[in-house]
C-alpha cells in the first residue's frame, strides 16, 4: 500500500467485484479510457479516468510477460507508482473461451434494438474476443 | 412405567438420526463460513479502492450528484431487507425482520411511507403470509451471493431513487437492514440508509502516507463520478449480502450446534429411562418366579401335610 509508494516499480492491481484478478509489477499498463487509450508509465501523474470496455494490457517488469484482460468498464487511478484498474467484470486473456465469447457476441448482436443491455453485452464480448485473441496469436505469449 | 421398553428405544433411534442430521448441517455450515469469510475477504479490495476514488473527487470537486441530493420533503422510503432462503438458522431471519419493523415505525413517524424490497425467501414468506405489498423481491442466493445479483438489487433501487418525486414508484431514501457479521457468535441485525449517499472518510483518520494525491479527472470530475456512484452503491449492497451470508452461516451453525447437543442430552435422557424400564421388566419377572414358586412350595407343603 502506502509503503510501496516510494517503490521503484509500478504496482498494479486488476481489481474485480468479487476478487483480484491480478496483481504484481509493471513496466507499462496500456488501457482504453472513454476520451482514448493511454499508457502508464512509472511517475505518471495522478489520474482517475473512466475506462471502456476493452482489453487492459500489462507489461510485466523485468519480462516480456504481458498480462492481458477484458474489462467491463469501470476505472483507472494511479497515484504515487500504484494502478488499479477497477471493474465490474475482469477476465484474464488465458481464461476466455473465443468460441464462448463469440457465441455471446453473436447473440447480443442478435439482441441489437431490443434493449439497452444489448449494446454493453456487443462491446463487452468484443473486448473478450481481442483479448483472448491477443493471447493466442500475439508472440509476447504470456504465462502467468 | 406406562410407555414400553420397546417404545423409548424406537424415540432413542429417531433421536439418534436426527442428531445425525443436524449435526451434518453444522458441519456443513461450518465449512461454508469459511468460504463465505473469503469471498468478503476477496470482495475487499474492490470496495476499498473505490472507497478511495469517491473520496478523492469528493475531495477535489465540490460534490452535486443526483445520488447524494437530499430531497427537502422525503416523502416515501425503500426499505431492502436481506434474510436467509432457509430457516433451520435460529432467530437470524426474524431478528432481520424485526430489525425492518422497527426501522418502518421510526420511517413512519417521520412521515415516511415506505416501499419494501425483499431478499431471501423467508422475508418474501413473511409479507406475502400477512398479504402485505412489496415492491420487488429477491431470492435463491443467501448463502453464497454473486456480484451479478447485488448489481441487479442496487439498479432497481438506484432507479426507484433517481426517479422525481410524484412519479410512480418514486422513493427518496433508501435503507438496507442485514445482519452485520461481527464474530463467529455475534451477529446484529443492522439498518443503514445507503441513499442519498454521505461521503463519509473512513472510519479512522487517514495517515500522511494515506493523504490523496492531487489527481487529475478523465474524462471530468462529474463524469467521473457518474461512474463511480452507482458503482460504489452496489458494491455497498454487495458487502451487506457478503456479510448476511457470514451472518446466516454463523447463526445456522450455532443453531444446529445446539440442536445436536439438545438431542445428545435427550438420547442421555431416555437411555436412562429405558434402562429402568428394563430393569424394572426384569424385577418384576424375578418377583414373579419368585412368587410362582414359592405359591408351589407352598402348595406341595399343604398337599404332603
Amino acid at each position: 500500500m502506502a509503503d510501496r509508494a516510494g517503490a521503484e516499480a509500478l504496482h498494479v492491481e486488476l481489481v474485480a467485484a468479487d476478487r483480484t484478478v491480478w496483481s504484481g509489477d509493471a513496466a507499462m499498463v496500456i488501457a482504453r479510457t472513454t476520451e482514448g487509450d493511454v499508457g502508464v508509465l512509472r511517475d505518471h501523474a495522478p489520474t482517475l479516468s473512466l475506462l471502456a470496455p476493452a482489453v487492459v494490457e500489462i507489461q510485466v517488469d523485468g519480462t516480456e510477460d504481458v498480462v492481458v484482460a477484458a474489462v467491463d468498464g469501470g476505472f483507472l487511478s494511479v497515484a504515487n507508482n500504484r494502478v488499479s484498474v477497477l471493474s465490474e467484470h475482469i477476465d484474464l486473456g488465458d481464461d476466455i473461451h473465443v468460441d464462448k465469447a463469440k457465441a455471446e457476441l453473436e447473440e447480443a448482436r442478435g439482441l441489437l434494438g431490443s434493449n439497452d443491455e444489448a449494446e454493453r453485452r456487443i462491446r463487452r464480448a468484443e473486448a473478450r474476443i481481442r483479448a483472448a485473441e491477443k493471447v493466442s496469436g500475439g508472440s509476447l505469449t504470456s504465462s502467468h | 412405567m406406562a410407555v414400553s421398553l420397546r417404545e423409548y428405544r424406537a424415540r432413542i433411534r429417531s433421536t439418534e438420526s436426527m442428531k445425525k442430521i443436524t449435526r451434518a448441517m453444522e458441519l456443513i455450515a461450518a465449512s461454508r463460513i469459511i468460504k463465505a469469510q473469503q469471498r468478503a475477504q476477496q470482495a475487499a479490495p474492490y470496495a476499498r479502492e473505490l472507497t478511495r476514488a469517491v473520496s478523492a473527487v469528493a475531495t477535489f470537486s465540490n460534490v452535486d450528484h443526483p445520488l447524494t441530493r437530499e430531497e427537502e420533503n422525503p416523502k416515501r422510503a425503500a426499505v431492502l431487507v436481506i434474510t436467509s432462503d432457509r430457516g433451520l438458522a435460529g432467530a437470524y431471519s426474524s431478528s432481520v425482520i424485526k430489525e425492518a419493523e422497527r426501522l418502518a415505525e421510526r420511517l413512519r413517524d417521520e412521515g415516511k411511507e415506505i416501499d419494501w424490497f425483499l431478499a431471501g425467501r423467508k422475508a418474501e414468506a413473511y409479507f406475502k403470509f400477512r398479504s402485505r405489498d412489496f415492491v420487488e423481491s429477491w431470492t435463491g442466493f443467501s448463502d453464497q451471493p454473486g456480484y451479478d445479483v447485488a448489481a441487479e438489487i442496487g439498479k432497481a433501487l438506484i432507479d426507484a431513487f433517481l426517479k422525481e418525486q410524484g412519479e410512480e414508484g418514486d422513493v427518496d431514501e433508501v435503507h438496507v437492514v442485514y445482519t452485520r457479521f461481527r464474530s463467529m457468535l455475534v451477529q446484529e441485525p443492522t439498518a443503514i440508509r445507503l441513499l442519498p449517499l454521505e461521503v463519509v472518510e473512513g472510519e479512522e483518520p487517514p495517515g500522511d502516507a494515506e493523504l490523496l494525491p492531487l489527481y487529475e479527472f478523465e474524462p471530468s470530475p462529474s463524469e467521473v463520478l457518474d461512474g463511480l456512484l452507482p458503482q460504489y452503491v452496489v458494491s455497498r449492497i454487495f458487502y451487506s449480502l457478503l456479510q448476511a451470508a457470514a451472518s446466516e452461516l454463523a447463526a445456522r451453525q450455532k443453531a444446529m450446534k445446539a440442536a445436536t447437543d439438545n438431542a445428545d442430552e435427550l438420547i442421555k435422557k431416555l437411555t436412562r429411562i429405558a434402562n429402568q424400564a428394563r430393569q424394572a421388566g426384569i424385577t418384576q419377572e424375578i418377583s414373579e418366579i419368585v412368587g410362582g414358586v414359592n405359591a408351589l412350595a407352598d402348595a406341595q407343603a399343604a398337599a404332603n401335610d
